[in-house]
């Protein structure tokens, strides 16, 4: 009968729920989902990264390639970033051009690492003028259950930390660039940027963290990426309903709680990874 | 009948808090509206922000594509076409920006089942050109009397290295800036619709800047009101 009444009227559904201050899948309002982080699992890729967040799964993977530096900037290299939702992930994603919401969600990672500094393009640099560094990232989403940007963002986060550039030498001779695979070193992660996603339910109530139906439900979307001083790279609100101040307050307390569970969890992984 | 709808109507410049040089902290640019200038949309408006202008027409509500109907709403679209060059990524964001935006204030469940189209043409980049678009596509929705339940309009803020906060800046201010922040307001409880944000900023920052765009909201909403009661109330 619950099945029945969530088909024909699914927001009447949802609002019962919320009336008890709780969701369809036995969380709080301001809770998360639980997040499982794997990183290192792509062997060919020079960092790798798999989140999970809840049902919602994000692949990242970093490929470091050479280039010529930009003209107006001889000394700095380029972080390429690109987000994949392939039909895999969602019935709503047809194959072809990326759509409409991978391109949103490609230059939301693009402004976050732009705007966090998470790399200082100047490590990425070789030799200026002639030779950088370009990373290449490929963040490819496996199962769309909502709430995509924090996966990412976590993603790229954690992938980064994972890649080794090995050290590259100019032969002054040949004027040739030489590469020894033997010494790797890790790269600079200055910041580390979370985000945290809110929904707007009725023009009032905020969640958390919201699945695909809440997504789907919801009269407005709020992402929040925070590092760890307190200061905010990114307040995207894409429109819908309006808030106030105090309610955008509520959501900053929130992202700095998330920002710190999200940080104790990539220590630990890190840490657990084996020296090869 | 067909005199009145080909009527420009022209309202002069309307300044923000100070006509010229601009003083340290809140004064925008000289900013100034054309409705009704474009004869085959239902509705067109141009926006001028100091030398950053936006034409903006919206052809609505018309017949939309089965594929694309919404069975109890109208469907928005918002095309965003740059100066020079091929719309690219970064055009799809500001059109998903402006969408939802418009997708909050336009009333949708009274035209179900047809389509409203938002096409805004980049005229000049000088800076603060989203928060331009955002005021474009709203007159331009006012002049194609699409019903909305309040209007809405935008407002960029840039914080300097050390904290000043500067309205509606230049492109050279917004270059040199250390965050610059993109608002959209409503006009019936100041409330935040839209939020697009460059740079780093504490959230102490973000509350003035917030603070200081619902207040210049005020000279654009009052604008609005008078260059609506100008073109409206011809004897």
């Amino acid at each position: 009968m619950a099945a029945g009444f969530k088909t024909v009227e699914p927001l009447e559904y949802y609002r019962r729920f919320l009336k008890e201050n709780c969701r369809p899948d036995g969380r709080e309002l301001g809770e998360f989902r639980t997040t499982t982080v794997n990183i290192g699992s792509i062997s060919t890729a020079d960092g790798s990264a798999l989140v999970k967040l809840g049902n919602t799964t994000v692949i990242c993977g970093v490929k470091a390639e050479f280039a010529a530096p930009p003209t107006d900037a001889p000394d700095k290299g380029y972080v390429v970033p690109n987000v994949d939702l392939p039909p895999l992930c969602s019935s709503r994603f047809r194959s072809g051009p990326p759509g409409e919401e991978a391109q949103v969600a490609s230059q939301f990672i693009a402004d976050v690492i732009e705007n966090s500094q998470i790399i200082q393009k100047e490590d990425l640099c070789i030799s200026p003028g002639k030779l950088a560094w370009v990373l290449y990232c490929d963040l490819i989403c496996l199962d769309y259950d909502g709430n995509i940007l924090d996966a990412c963002t976590f993603a790229l986060l954690a992938a980064l930390k994972n890649v080794q550039l090995p050290e590259v030498t100019i032969n002054g001779e040949t004027a040739l660039a030489e590469v020894n695979l033997k010494k790797k070193s890790y790269l600079n992660i200055r910041t580390h940027p979370v985000a945290t996603s809110f929904a707007v339910f009725d023009d009032t109530l905020l969640i958390v963290d919201p699945t695909g139906e809440e997504e789907h439900l919801a009269t407005g979307t709020l992402t929040i990426v925070m590092d760890e001083e307190g200061k905010l790279c990114c307040l995207h609100k894409p429109g819908g309903s309006g808030l106030t101040g105090a309610k955008l307050q509520d959501c900053m307390s929130r992202a700095v709680t998330r920002h710190k569970e999200v940080k104790k969890l990539m220590d630990e992984v890190i840490k657990s990874i084996k020296p090869k | 009948m067909e005199e009145e709808r080909h009527t420009e109507a022209k309202i002069g410049a309307e300044t923000g808090r100070g006509s010229s040089p601009r003083g340290p902290g809140c004064s925008l640019r000289h900013f100034a509206c054309e409705q009704n200038l474009l004869s085959r949309p239902d509705g067109s408006a141009s926006f001028l922000q100091g030398d950053t202008s936006v034409l903006a027409g919206v052809y609505g509500p018309a017949e939309v594509k089965v594929s694309k109907e919404i069975f109890n709403k109208a469907t928005l679209e918002v095309i965003l076409r740059p100066k020079i060059g091929l719309p690219g990524v970064a055009e799809k964001n500001r059109e998903r920006l402006i969408r939802n935006t418009c997708e909050a204030v336009v009333l949708g469940t009274l035209h179900p089942r047809t389509s409203i189209t938002v096409v805004l043409q980049v005229v000049s980049d000088a800076g603060s050109l989203l928060a331009c678009c955002l005021n474009a596509a709203c007159m331009a929705l006012v002049d194609a009397g699409v019903p909305m339940r309040a209007l809405f309009c935008g407002v960029t803020c840039a914080l300097d290295s050390d904290g000043t906060l500067v309205l509606d800046p230049t492109s050279k201010r917004e270059k040199e800036a250390r965050a610059v922040l993109t608002f959209a307001l409503d006009n019936v409880e100041r409330k935040l619709l839209m939020s697009s944000t460059k740079g780093l900023f504490s959230d102490a920052e973000l509350q003035q800047c917030l603070a200081a765009a619902q207040a210049a909201s005020q000279h654009v909403f009052r604008f609005y009101r008078e260059s609506l009661q100008r073109r409206y109330s011809k004897s």
